[in-house]
C-alpha cells in the first residue's frame, strides 16, 4: 500500500529532475517494446539518441536537428504561455497550415518580381494567417463560452482542407505539369528562407525560434504580463482580483500562440518544405504540445525539449531505415515520453509514502 | 446530571509530518453531558473529533464508549456505535431538497414519505421548524444547519459532535439550537460541542476540556469562569482588547466611500443578488456589516474591491464615479480589499509570497515600471509586511499554501493595510485566526481608520464588529439595513435587524 501525500511546496529537485528521468524510463519502456518487435534494443535506442550527434553521419544530421528542433520550439513557445495561463490551444497544427498559405500565398502573388520586401511581407503575412486561424477559438470562446480544445483541435482539420484545396487548385503552379503543389520556393530567391550557413541547418526560422524563447523568458521572468499569464493558469479568482481581464487574456494568448504556429509554417514552406503541397505539414503543431509539457513549460526547457524531440525524430528515421523499425513504433516511442513525463510529474507536488500493511 | 462515564479518550496521539496534532489527549464525556471542547484554530479540536467519529485513526492511545473499547475505522461505524457530528461545513446539495438530503445521508433510507413524516415528527419534538419539501437551495444557514442536526437525530445518537455550530446563526437561531441541545442532554444524549465563543460555552455547557498546541492544559466548569479567564487559558498569555484612538474630524465634505442603490446579479451560482444597497463611509470612520453567510457578503466584496462592475454612479470616492471602473483603477484611487477566500482569492496558493505581495501591491507602491516588475522592491515590501504583521515563514521565497490559515491571513491583511489606504474593505478578517492575532489585525484596522481610512468590515462574528465599528448594519438577503450607531446598540437590537430567527413563524405553526 502506498498514497500520495501533498507536498507543503513544489519540489525544486523534482522539477528539474522530471525530464530526466521521464526520458530514461522512456529509453526503458521503449527497449522493451524494441524488444519484443525483435530488435536488439541497446542498438535501437542507440540509434535514436547517439547516432545522429555523433555516428557517422552526425555532420549532416546536426545541421537536421536545428531544422526539426525550429517551428518545434517556435510553437511550443507560444503554446506554453496559453497552457501556462490556462488556455488550451490544441489546434497549433491547423494555425501553422494557414501560416504557411498565407505566407506562400503573397509570395506567389508577387512572383517573379524581385524585391527586398517580399520575404517580410509573406513572413509577417504568415503571422497574420495564424493569428486569424487562433482569433476563431479567441471569439467563440469569448462571445460564446465554447471550449477552446475543441474548436482549435477541429480548425485543424478544415486548414487540412484549406490545405489540399490550395495545393490543387488556386496556389498551385501553373508551369508544374498538372502536379499538385506550389511553385518551389528555392527557385525564386526574393521569397525563399534559404539555409544562412551551408550544413548548419540554420534558417530565419531557427533564428526566430532562438529569438522567442529569449523573449518569453524575460515576459515570465520580469514582465507583469508574464506575471499575470502564470497567475491566471492558477489562480483565475486570485487574476480577477489582480485586476486580470479574462477575455484580453483569452485573446492575447489565442492570438500569440497562433501567430508563432504561423510564423514557423511559412518558415518551413519557404525553408526546408520549399513548397505548398498537400501534406506538407508533418504535424508539428501536435508534437509541439508534447515539446510544451516536455520542457515544462519553461522557455529554456522548451528549447532542450525541442532538439530532444527532434533528436527522436531523426534518430527514429534512422532507426526505421536502418533497422527496419516500424514508424508507428517509432510514435509510440515518443507518445511515451509525454506519458513518462506527466506520471513522474505527480513527484513534484506529492510525495509517496508508503504504509504498513493494514493501516489506511 | 452527570453520571457515568459515556465516551472515555485516554491518551490519544496524532502525529501530521512536521506538527503534532494531538498529543497524549485524555478527557471524559458524560451521559446527558454538554462537553465543550475550547481552543484556538491550530489547537487540535478538529483532529480530535475526527478521530472520534473515524475519520482518522490515531498513532496512539485508546478510547472506550460505554465502557466498551472503541475505535471506528471509518465513520459509518461510528455512526452505527451511536456517535453522530454536524460539520462546520455543510454536506447538502442544493438543488435537493431537505428529505432527499436526509436520505442521501442513511445507510438504508426508508420510503420518502415515510422519512418525511420522520422530519416532521424529529423536528416538531426538537422545536427545530423544518419543511421536508423545501429545496435546500432557497434555505437559510441556519435552517441548513437544521438539516444537518435532522439527519443526525433520526440515527438517534448517543453522542453528538458539532463543530462551530452557531458561527453561521442569528442571535435568535442560537436561543432556539441551545433549546434543542438542552432538551436532548436532558434525554440523555452526550454533546461535544466545539466552539471558541466562550459566553456561550458558559451558558450551556456542563463542563469544558481546553486545549492548547495540541495539549489538554485545563478542563473546568464554565459557569465558575469569566470568559476572560478561559480566553486566557486558551492562549497562554494575557489579553489586551483593541484600542481605539480619539476619533477626528476630517475636513472635506465628500464621502470617502459612498454607496447609492447599488444593485447587481450574482456571478456565483446559488449567489445572492445585491439590491439597492446605499450607504457612505467617511474618513476615520469604520462600517461593521454583519449577517449571516451567504446573505451577499461576497458579492458586496467584488462589488466595491472593482472585481463585479456595476453602474458608474453606484459606488463613488470623493464625489468620482467607480461603479464602472475595474479593480486597478479602484487601487488608484486608495481602495485596498482583502477577499474572505485567502488560497486562491485573496492568493494565489502555488505562489510565493514575494509574487502574492505583488498581486495587489503593484499599483499603490509602485513595484513595476514599463510593465517591468522590480523584484528588489517586490521582495522589500513582502518582508516589510512579514515583519510588520508577524507572519511566520521562513522566508518570502515560500508559496503561500504552505502558511498556516492564519498567518496566511495576517500576509493579507497586512499586505493591503500596508499600502496606504484611502478605502479599507475586509470579509472576514480575523477567520481562523487565533485571538492574539486578531487582536492585532483589529488593531492594525483601527489604527488605518485613526489615520484617516474609512473602513468597511464584512464579519460574521458579532463581537468583534462591536468592537471596532462605529456603526453596523446588516446584509440580509442581498439587502442592507440602515447603519446606526454601535453606541447604545442591543444584543436583541442586532438580532431583529439580522432577521430574528429564521422560519420561527414555522415553529408557531407547528407547535
Amino acid at each position: 500500500m502506498f498514497t500520495l501525500e501533498k507536498r507543503p511546496t513544489p519540489s525544486r529537485f523534482w522539477s528539474a529532475a522530471t525530464p530526466v528521468v521521464a526520458v530514461l524510463l522512456t529509453m526503458i519502456a521503449g527497449g522493451i517494446l524494441f524488444a519484443l518487435l525483435g530488435k536488439d534494443p541497446v542498438v535501437a535506442i542507440r540509434t535514436i539518441f547517439w547516432d545522429p550527434l555523433f555516428g557517422e553521419f552526425a555532420w549532416y544530421l546536426r545541421g537536421q536537428l536545428f531544422v526539426k528542433a525550429g517551428p518545434l520550439i517556435l510553437i511550443a513557445i507560444g503554446l506554453s504561455l496559453g497552457f501556462r495561463a490556462g488556455i488550451w490551444n490544441i489546434g497549433a497544427e491547423g494555425q501553422y497550415i494557414m501560416g504557411a498559405i498565407f505566407g506562400a500565398s503573397v509570395g506567389l502573388a508577387a512572383f517573379p518580381t524581385e524585391s527586398r520586401l517580399i520575404f517580410p511581407a509573406m513572413i509577417l503575412a504568415g503571422a497574420f494567417g495564424g493569428w486569424l486561424w487562433g482569433m476563431i477559438p479567441a471569439i467563440l470562446k469569448t462571445r460564446f463560452n465554447t471550449n477552446e480544445i475543441l474548436v482549435s483541435l477541429m480548425l485543424v482539420y478544415v486548414a487540412e482542407k484549406i490545405l489540399s484545396k490550395a495545393a490543387l487548385g488556386f496556389l498551385r503552379n501553373p508551369e508544374g505539369a498538372g502536379f499538385p503543389g506550389s511553385r518551389n520556393f528555392s527557385s525564386y530567391p526574393a521569397a525563399s528562407n534559404p539555409e544562412l550557413i551551408a550544413g548548419s541547418g540554420m534558417h530565419w526560422g531557427v533564428i526566430t525560434a532562438f529569438i522567442a524563447v529569449i523573449f518569453a523568458y524575460i515576459l515570465l521572468q520580469r514582465h507583469i504580463l508574464g506575471f499575470q499569464i502564470k497567475l491566471a493558469g492558477q489562480a483565475p479568482r486570485a487574476a480577477r482580483f489582480h485586476g486580470v481581464n479574462p477575455t484580453r487574456m483569452i485573446t492575447l494568448c489565442l492570438g500569440l500562440s497562433g501567430a508563432l504556429a504561423g510564423l514557423a509554417g511559412v518558415f518551413e514552406v519557404t525553408g526546408p518544405a520549399g513548397q505548398i503541397s498537400i501534406d506538407f505539414n508533418v504535424g508539428y503543431g501536435f508534437t509541439a504540445i508534447i515539446v510544451a509539457f516536455l520542457g515544462r513549460l519553461n522557455p529554456i526547457g522548451i528549447l532542450l525539449a525541442g532538439l530532444l524531440m527532434a533528436l527522436t525524430y531523426i534518430g527514429g528515421e534512422m532507426a526505421s531505415t536502418n533497422l527496419g523499425l516500424p514508424s508507428a513504433a517509432i510514435q509510440a516511442f515518443q507518445g511515451m515520453l509525454l506519458f513518462f513525463l506527466l506520471a513522474v510529474d505527480v513527484l513534484t507536488n506529492f510525495r509517496i509514502r508508503l504504509f504498513a500493511k493494514g493501516a489506511v | 446530571m452527570t453520571t457515568e462515564a459515556l465516551l472515555t479518550v485516554q491518551g490519544v496521539t496524532k502525529a501530521y509530518p512536521g506538527v503534532i496534532a494531538n498529543a497524549d489527549v485524555s478527557f471524559t464525556v458524560g451521559t446527558g453531558e454538554i462537553h465543550a471542547l475550547l481552543g484556538e484554530n491550530g489547537a487540535g479540536k478538529s483532529t480530535l473529533v475526527k478521530m472520534i467519529y473515524g475519520l482518522i485513526k490515531p498513532d496512539s492511545g485508546s478510547m472506550t464508549l460505554r465502557g466498551v473499547p472503541y475505535a471506528p475505522p471509518k465513520p459509518s461505524a461510528a455512526r452505527k456505535s451511536g456517535v453522530a457530528m454536524v460539520f462546520q461545513h455543510f454536506s447538502l446539495f442544493e438543488a435537493l431538497n431537505v428529505a432527499e438530503n436526509v436520505a442521501l445521508g442513511m445507510e438504508t433510507p426508508p420510503p420518502m414519505r415515510d422519512l418525511a413524516g420522520k422530519i416532521r415528527q424529529v423536528s416538531n419534538d426538537y422545536g427545530l421548524p423544518l419543511d421536508p419539501s423545501r429545496r435546500v437551495g432557497d434555505l437559510s444557514a441556519g435552517e441548513r444547519q437544521r438539516v444537518e442536526i435532522v439527519r443526525c437525530l433520526l440515527q438517534d445518537p448517543k453522542l453528538l459532535i458539532m463543530d462551530e455550530p452557531t458561527s453561521v446563526l442569528t442571535p435568535q437561531e442560537v436561543e432556539i439550537l441551545f433549546k434543542t441541545l438542552r432538551q436532548l442532554a436532558s434525554e440523555g444524549t452526550a454533546i461535544l460541542y466545539i466552539s471558541h465563543k466562550l459566553e456561550e460555552i458558559r451558558a450551556l455547557c456542563d463542563a469544558a476540556t481546553i486545549l492548547r498546541r495540541g495539549r489538554v492544559v485545563a478542563t473546568c466548569t464554565p459557569r465558575d469562569h469569566t470568559a476572560r479567564e478561559m480566553a486566557e487559558l486558551m492562549v497562554g498569555s494575557v489579553l489586551t482588547p483593541p484600542e481605539r484612538g480619539a476619533k477626528q474630524d476630517w475636513p472635506g465634505n465628500a464621502a470617502a466611500l459612498q454607496v447609492t442603490n447599488l444593485s447587481v446579479a450574482s456571478p456565483i451560482q446559488f449567489g445572492t443578488a445585491l439590491k439597492s444597497i446605499s450607504f457612505s463611509v467617511d474618513k476615520g470612520e469604520v462600517l461593521g456589516i454583519a449577517g449571516v453567510a451567504g446573505n451577499g457578503q461576497d458579492e458586496l466584496l467584488l462589488a466595491l474591491s472593482g472585481e463585479l462592475r456595476s453602474a458608474p454612479g453606484m459606488i463613488q470616492s470623493f464625489g468620482e464615479n467607480l461603479g464602472a471602473r475595474g479593480p486597478n483603477a479602484r487601487r488608484h484611487k486608495g481602495f485596498v480589499s482583502a477577499p474572505e477566500d485567502r488560497l486562491g482569492h485573496a492568493a494565489a496558493p502555488d505562489m510565493s509570497l514575494v509574487e502574492n505581495a505583488f498581486l495587489t501591491g503593484n499599483i499603490r507602491k509602485g513595484l513595476s515600471k514599463n510593465g517591468f516588475i522590480n523584484w528588489t522592491a517586490t521582495r522589500d515590501f513582502a518582508e516589510r509586511v512579514i515583519k510588520a504583521y508577524d507572519v511566520r515563514t521562513p522566508g518570502s521565497h515560500v508559496a503561500a499554501r504552505a502558511l498556516s490559515g492564519g498567518n496566511l491571513q495576517k500576509f493579507v491583511v497586512g499586505r493591503e493595510l500596508s499600502q496606504e489606504p484611502a478605502v479599507i474593505l475586509i470579509n472576514q478578517p480575523t477567520w481562523g485566526v487565533d485571538a492574539s492575532a486578531a487582536a492585532a489585525i483589529r488593531q492594525a484596522i483601527l489604527d488605518r481608520a485613526e489615520e484617516g481610512a474609512a473602513v468597511v468590515v464584512i464579519s460574521q462574528d458579532l463581537d468583534e464588529l462591536l468592537e471596532i465599528a462605529d456603526r453596523f448594519a446588516v446584509l440580509n438577503g442581498g439587502r442592507l439595513t440602515v447603519p446606526r450607531p454601535v453606541q447604545g446598540l442591543t444584543i436583541d437590537e442586532i438580532g431583529l435587524m439580522m432577521g430574528g430567527a429564521h422560519g420561527m413563524e414555522v415553529a408557531h405553526v407547528h407547535a
